[in-house]
Protein backbone atom coordinates (compact mmCIF):
# COMPACT_ATOMS: atom_id res chain seq x y z
CA UNK A 1 0.00 0.00 0.00
CA UNK A 2 2.74 2.45 1.01
CA UNK A 3 4.73 1.38 -2.05
CA UNK A 4 1.77 2.12 -4.26
CA UNK A 5 1.33 5.56 -2.68
CA UNK A 6 5.02 6.32 -3.19
CA UNK A 7 4.83 5.14 -6.79
CA UNK A 8 1.83 7.40 -7.42
CA UNK A 9 3.65 10.31 -5.80
CA UNK A 10 6.65 9.77 -8.06
CA UNK A 11 4.45 9.50 -11.12
CA UNK A 12 2.60 12.75 -10.47
CA UNK A 13 3.90 15.56 -12.63
CA UNK A 14 4.93 19.05 -11.58
CA UNK A 15 2.23 21.72 -11.20
CA UNK A 16 2.05 23.54 -14.53
CA UNK A 17 1.33 27.24 -14.75
CA UNK A 18 -0.06 26.59 -18.22
CA UNK A 19 -3.60 25.37 -18.66
CA UNK A 20 -2.69 22.37 -20.80
CA UNK A 21 0.50 20.27 -20.43
CA UNK A 22 0.68 19.92 -24.21
CA UNK A 23 1.58 23.62 -24.35
CA UNK A 24 4.88 22.97 -22.56
CA UNK A 25 8.11 22.76 -24.52
CA UNK A 26 9.70 19.29 -24.57
CA UNK A 27 12.99 20.68 -23.28
CA UNK A 28 12.54 21.40 -19.52
CA UNK A 29 15.28 24.05 -19.59
CA UNK A 30 13.57 25.96 -22.41
CA UNK A 31 10.20 25.51 -20.71
CA UNK A 32 11.60 27.00 -17.48
CA UNK A 33 12.86 30.00 -19.44
CA UNK A 34 9.50 30.40 -21.19
CA UNK A 35 7.72 30.35 -17.80
CA UNK A 36 10.15 32.93 -16.46
CA UNK A 37 9.54 35.24 -19.43
CA UNK A 38 5.79 34.68 -19.31
CA UNK A 39 5.63 35.59 -15.64
CA UNK A 40 6.98 39.05 -16.51
CA UNK A 41 4.29 39.65 -19.13
CA UNK A 42 0.85 41.01 -18.42
CA UNK A 43 -2.27 39.34 -19.73
CA UNK A 44 -3.96 42.18 -21.66
CA UNK A 45 -7.42 40.76 -20.98
CA UNK A 46 -7.33 40.40 -17.18
CA UNK A 47 -4.63 43.10 -16.78
CA UNK A 48 -3.47 42.04 -13.31
CA UNK A 49 -2.35 38.50 -14.09
CA UNK A 50 0.72 37.31 -15.92
CA UNK A 51 0.16 35.37 -19.14
CA UNK A 52 1.42 32.26 -17.32
CA UNK A 53 -1.33 32.59 -14.70
CA UNK A 54 -4.17 33.64 -16.97
CA UNK A 55 -6.75 31.36 -18.53
CA UNK A 56 -7.68 33.88 -21.24
CA UNK A 57 -7.46 32.90 -24.91
CA UNK A 58 -5.14 35.77 -25.74
CA UNK A 59 -2.81 34.75 -22.89
CA UNK A 60 -2.67 31.23 -24.33
CA UNK A 61 -1.78 32.63 -27.76
CA UNK A 62 0.93 34.81 -26.23
CA UNK A 63 2.32 31.84 -24.24
CA UNK A 64 2.53 29.94 -27.51
CA UNK A 65 4.39 32.82 -29.16
CA UNK A 66 6.82 33.04 -26.22
CA UNK A 67 7.49 29.29 -26.43
CA UNK A 68 7.94 29.33 -30.21
CA UNK A 69 10.46 32.15 -29.93
CA UNK A 70 12.30 30.49 -27.02
CA UNK A 71 12.54 27.28 -29.06
CA UNK A 72 13.94 29.37 -31.94
CA UNK A 73 16.74 30.39 -29.60
CA UNK A 74 15.74 34.03 -29.07
CA UNK A 75 16.99 35.76 -25.92
CA UNK A 76 14.64 36.84 -23.10
CA UNK A 77 15.12 40.47 -24.14
CA UNK A 78 14.27 39.73 -27.76
CA UNK A 79 11.05 37.92 -26.83
CA UNK A 80 9.95 40.72 -24.48
CA UNK A 81 10.88 43.39 -27.06
CA UNK A 82 8.71 41.60 -29.65
CA UNK A 83 5.70 41.89 -27.35
CA UNK A 84 6.48 45.45 -26.23
CA UNK A 85 6.57 46.48 -29.92
CA UNK A 86 2.93 45.36 -30.20
CA UNK A 87 1.41 46.08 -26.81
CA UNK A 88 3.69 48.77 -25.37
CA UNK A 89 5.38 48.87 -21.98
CA UNK A 90 2.03 48.03 -20.38
CA UNK A 91 2.61 44.38 -21.31
CA UNK A 92 5.52 44.29 -18.87
CA UNK A 93 4.44 43.70 -15.29
CA UNK A 94 7.64 45.42 -14.13
CA UNK A 95 7.90 48.78 -15.89
CA UNK A 96 11.33 49.67 -17.28
CA UNK A 97 13.44 52.26 -15.43
CA UNK A 98 13.56 55.32 -17.68
CA UNK A 99 13.29 59.07 -17.24
CA UNK A 100 9.52 58.99 -17.75
CA UNK A 101 9.10 56.22 -15.16
CA UNK A 102 11.57 57.78 -12.71
CA UNK A 103 8.80 59.30 -10.58
CA UNK A 104 7.01 55.95 -10.43
CA UNK A 105 10.12 54.12 -9.26
CA UNK A 106 11.18 56.91 -6.89
CA UNK A 107 7.76 57.39 -5.29
CA UNK A 108 8.36 55.05 -2.30
CA UNK A 109 11.59 56.90 -1.54
CA UNK A 110 9.93 60.30 -2.03
CA UNK A 111 7.13 59.32 0.37
CA UNK A 112 9.65 58.06 2.94
CA UNK A 113 11.73 61.25 2.70
CA UNK A 114 8.64 63.47 2.95
CA UNK A 115 7.56 61.54 6.04
CA UNK A 116 11.02 61.85 7.60
CA UNK A 117 11.14 65.58 6.82
CA UNK A 118 7.71 66.14 8.39
CA UNK A 119 8.73 64.12 11.46
CA UNK A 120 11.97 66.09 11.95
CA UNK A 121 10.20 69.42 11.45
CA UNK A 122 7.65 68.49 14.13
CA UNK A 123 10.33 67.40 16.58
CA UNK A 124 12.46 70.51 16.07
CA UNK A 125 9.68 72.99 16.67
CA UNK A 126 9.86 73.79 20.42
CA UNK A 127 6.59 73.34 22.25
CA UNK A 128 5.08 76.82 22.56
CA UNK A 129 4.06 78.06 25.96
CA UNK A 130 0.38 79.00 25.98
CA UNK A 131 -0.26 82.76 25.80
CA UNK A 132 -1.16 84.31 29.17
CA UNK A 133 -4.84 84.98 29.73
CA UNK A 134 -6.02 88.47 28.91
CA UNK A 135 -8.13 90.47 31.29
CA UNK A 136 -11.52 89.32 29.95
CA UNK A 137 -10.48 85.65 30.05
CA UNK A 138 -9.13 85.99 33.58
CA UNK A 139 -12.41 87.53 34.67
CA UNK A 140 -14.40 84.67 33.12
CA UNK A 141 -12.12 82.08 34.75
CA UNK A 142 -12.56 83.68 38.11
CA UNK A 143 -16.32 83.65 37.69
CA UNK A 144 -16.30 79.96 36.74
CA UNK A 145 -14.10 79.09 39.70
CA UNK A 146 -16.32 80.98 42.08
CA UNK A 147 -19.58 79.40 41.02
CA UNK B 1 -8.12 81.91 9.87
CA UNK B 2 -6.93 78.42 10.73
CA UNK B 3 -10.50 77.16 10.98
CA UNK B 4 -11.40 78.60 7.63
CA UNK B 5 -8.34 76.96 6.08
CA UNK B 6 -9.14 73.60 7.67
CA UNK B 7 -12.68 73.78 6.33
CA UNK B 8 -11.64 75.15 2.95
CA UNK B 9 -8.99 72.59 1.99
CA UNK B 10 -11.31 69.55 2.05
CA UNK B 11 -14.02 71.53 0.25
CA UNK B 12 -11.64 72.55 -2.54
CA UNK B 13 -10.32 68.97 -2.76
CA UNK B 14 -13.84 67.55 -2.99
CA UNK B 15 -14.70 70.12 -5.65
CA UNK B 16 -11.62 69.24 -7.71
CA UNK B 17 -12.40 65.51 -7.42
CA UNK B 18 -15.94 66.19 -8.57
CA UNK B 19 -14.75 68.10 -11.63
CA UNK B 20 -12.27 65.32 -12.44
CA UNK B 21 -14.94 62.61 -12.13
CA UNK B 22 -17.28 64.59 -14.32
CA UNK B 23 -14.58 64.96 -16.97
CA UNK B 24 -13.87 61.22 -16.84
CA UNK B 25 -17.53 60.26 -17.16
CA UNK B 26 -18.00 62.73 -19.99
CA UNK B 27 -14.93 61.32 -21.73
CA UNK B 28 -16.22 57.76 -21.33
CA UNK B 29 -19.52 58.80 -22.86
CA UNK B 30 -17.98 60.46 -25.90
CA UNK B 31 -15.19 57.95 -26.38
CA UNK B 32 -12.26 60.24 -25.64
CA UNK B 33 -11.43 58.53 -22.34
CA UNK B 34 -11.23 54.83 -21.58
CA UNK B 35 -10.23 53.90 -17.99
CA UNK B 36 -9.06 50.44 -19.07
CA UNK B 37 -7.54 51.63 -22.32
CA UNK B 38 -3.85 51.35 -23.06
CA UNK B 39 -1.84 53.36 -25.54
CA UNK B 40 -1.64 51.75 -28.95
CA UNK B 41 1.87 51.39 -30.33
CA UNK B 42 0.51 52.01 -33.82
CA UNK B 43 -0.63 55.63 -33.46
CA UNK B 44 0.93 57.79 -36.21
CA UNK B 45 2.64 54.69 -37.63
CA UNK B 46 1.85 52.79 -40.85
CA UNK B 47 -0.63 49.97 -40.41
CA UNK B 48 1.02 46.57 -39.86
CA UNK B 49 1.46 44.25 -42.86
CA UNK B 50 -0.95 41.37 -43.05
CA UNK B 51 -2.52 39.01 -45.54
CA UNK B 52 -5.92 37.60 -44.71
CA UNK B 53 -8.71 35.95 -46.60
CA UNK B 54 -10.86 38.95 -47.55
CA UNK B 55 -8.34 41.80 -47.74
CA UNK B 56 -4.70 42.63 -47.06
CA UNK B 57 -2.82 45.61 -45.65
CA UNK B 58 -2.02 46.60 -49.26
CA UNK B 59 -5.76 46.83 -49.98
CA UNK B 60 -6.22 49.22 -47.04
CA UNK B 61 -3.36 51.42 -48.26
CA UNK B 62 -4.73 51.32 -51.82
CA UNK B 63 -8.22 52.42 -50.68
CA UNK B 64 -7.24 56.06 -51.18
CA UNK B 65 -9.58 57.22 -48.42
CA UNK B 66 -9.71 56.85 -44.62
CA UNK B 67 -10.84 53.45 -43.39
CA UNK B 68 -12.01 52.30 -39.97
CA UNK B 69 -10.82 48.74 -39.27
CA UNK B 70 -13.10 47.02 -36.76
CA UNK B 71 -12.05 43.77 -35.05
CA UNK B 72 -15.16 41.88 -33.98
CA UNK B 73 -16.49 38.38 -33.37
CA UNK B 74 -19.85 36.66 -33.32
CA UNK B 75 -19.13 35.34 -29.81
CA UNK B 76 -18.53 38.84 -28.43
CA UNK B 77 -21.43 40.36 -26.49
CA UNK B 78 -20.22 44.02 -26.62
CA UNK B 79 -20.09 43.57 -30.43
CA UNK B 80 -23.87 43.11 -30.38
CA UNK B 81 -24.13 46.43 -28.49
CA UNK B 82 -21.86 48.06 -31.02
CA UNK B 83 -23.74 46.80 -34.11
CA UNK B 84 -26.31 49.65 -34.32
CA UNK B 85 -23.51 52.25 -33.93
CA UNK B 86 -21.55 50.66 -36.77
CA UNK B 87 -24.65 50.64 -38.97
CA UNK B 88 -25.17 54.34 -38.22
CA UNK B 89 -21.51 55.10 -38.98
CA UNK B 90 -21.74 53.20 -42.28
CA UNK B 91 -24.85 55.18 -43.15
CA UNK B 92 -23.04 58.40 -42.33
CA UNK B 93 -20.50 57.46 -45.01
CA UNK B 94 -17.68 56.04 -42.85
CA UNK B 95 -15.81 53.29 -44.68
CA UNK B 96 -15.83 50.33 -42.27
CA UNK B 97 -13.72 47.26 -42.93
CA UNK B 98 -14.27 44.33 -40.60
CA UNK B 99 -11.82 41.71 -39.38
CA UNK B 100 -13.54 38.71 -37.76
CA UNK B 101 -11.35 37.64 -34.83
CA UNK B 102 -11.11 33.97 -33.81
CA UNK B 103 -14.46 33.25 -35.35
CA UNK B 104 -15.82 30.46 -37.54
CA UNK B 105 -16.82 31.89 -40.97
CA UNK B 106 -20.35 30.47 -40.72
CA UNK B 107 -20.81 32.05 -37.26
CA UNK B 108 -19.53 35.43 -38.52
CA UNK B 109 -21.90 35.33 -41.47
CA UNK B 110 -24.85 34.44 -39.24
CA UNK B 111 -23.92 37.32 -36.88
CA UNK B 112 -23.82 39.82 -39.76
CA UNK B 113 -27.10 38.50 -41.15
CA UNK B 114 -28.77 38.96 -37.77
CA UNK B 115 -27.34 42.30 -36.62
CA UNK B 116 -26.70 43.92 -40.01
CA UNK B 117 -23.52 44.14 -42.05
CA UNK B 118 -21.93 47.61 -41.88
CA UNK B 119 -18.69 46.47 -43.55
CA UNK B 120 -17.61 47.32 -47.10
CA UNK B 121 -15.01 44.57 -46.85
CA UNK B 122 -14.64 41.61 -44.54
CA UNK B 123 -11.51 39.66 -43.62
CA UNK B 124 -11.18 36.61 -41.39
CA UNK B 125 -8.47 36.17 -38.77
CA UNK B 126 -9.41 32.75 -37.42
CA UNK B 127 -6.15 32.01 -35.55
CA UNK B 128 -6.07 35.59 -34.19
CA UNK B 129 -2.40 36.12 -35.12
CA UNK B 130 -2.92 39.27 -37.19
CA UNK B 131 -4.76 40.81 -34.23
CA UNK B 132 -1.65 40.26 -32.06
CA UNK B 133 0.46 42.18 -34.60
CA UNK B 134 -2.02 45.05 -34.24
CA UNK B 135 -1.83 44.87 -30.45
CA UNK B 136 -5.52 43.99 -30.16
CA UNK B 137 -6.41 43.19 -26.54
CA UNK B 138 -10.01 42.15 -27.12
CA UNK B 139 -13.01 42.63 -29.36
CA UNK B 140 -14.49 44.95 -30.41
CA UNK B 141 -11.58 47.21 -31.19
CA UNK B 142 -11.45 49.89 -33.90
CA UNK B 143 -8.60 51.62 -35.70
CA UNK B 144 -8.81 54.70 -37.87
CA UNK B 145 -6.44 54.54 -40.85
CA UNK B 146 -6.00 57.73 -42.85
CA UNK B 147 -5.77 57.92 -46.66
CA UNK B 148 -1.98 57.43 -46.47
CA UNK B 149 -2.25 54.20 -44.50
CA UNK B 150 -1.22 55.80 -41.19
CA UNK B 151 -3.03 54.70 -38.00
CA UNK B 152 -4.57 57.80 -36.41
CA UNK B 153 -6.79 56.52 -33.61
CA UNK B 154 -7.59 53.35 -31.72
CA UNK B 155 -10.63 52.64 -29.59
CA UNK B 156 -11.05 49.56 -27.41
CA UNK B 157 -14.58 48.39 -26.70
CA UNK B 158 -17.83 49.24 -28.46
CA UNK B 159 -17.64 52.55 -30.32
CA UNK B 160 -19.90 55.24 -28.87
CA UNK B 161 -22.29 57.00 -31.25
CA UNK B 162 -20.34 60.19 -30.65
CA UNK B 163 -17.38 58.51 -32.37
CA UNK B 164 -18.57 60.03 -35.66
CA UNK B 165 -17.47 63.42 -34.35
CA UNK B 166 -14.10 62.12 -33.15
CA UNK B 167 -13.48 60.39 -36.48
CA UNK B 168 -14.20 63.61 -38.33
CA UNK B 169 -11.92 65.60 -35.99
CA UNK B 170 -9.06 63.11 -36.27
CA UNK B 171 -9.27 63.13 -40.04
CA UNK B 172 -9.21 66.89 -40.36
CA UNK B 173 -6.55 67.45 -37.71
Amino acid sequence: MIRLALLLLLLSGPAWAISDPSEALPDPKQEARAVEIGQQLRCLVCQNESIEDSGADLARDLRKIVRTQVAQGKSDQEVIAWLVARYGDFVRLRPPIRWDTALLWASPLVALLAGAAAFIAMRRRPPQAPAPLDAAEQKRLNRLLES
Amino acid sequence: MNRRLLLGIPLVAAGAAGVAFYAMLHGMETGTFDPRGTNSMLIDKPLPDFTLAGFTSADVRAAGHPVVINFFASWCVPCVDEAPTLMALAQAGVSLWGIAYKDKPAATDAFLARHGNPFTRLARDEPGTVAIDWGVTGVPESYLIDANGIVRWRFTGPLPLAATKILAEKLHA
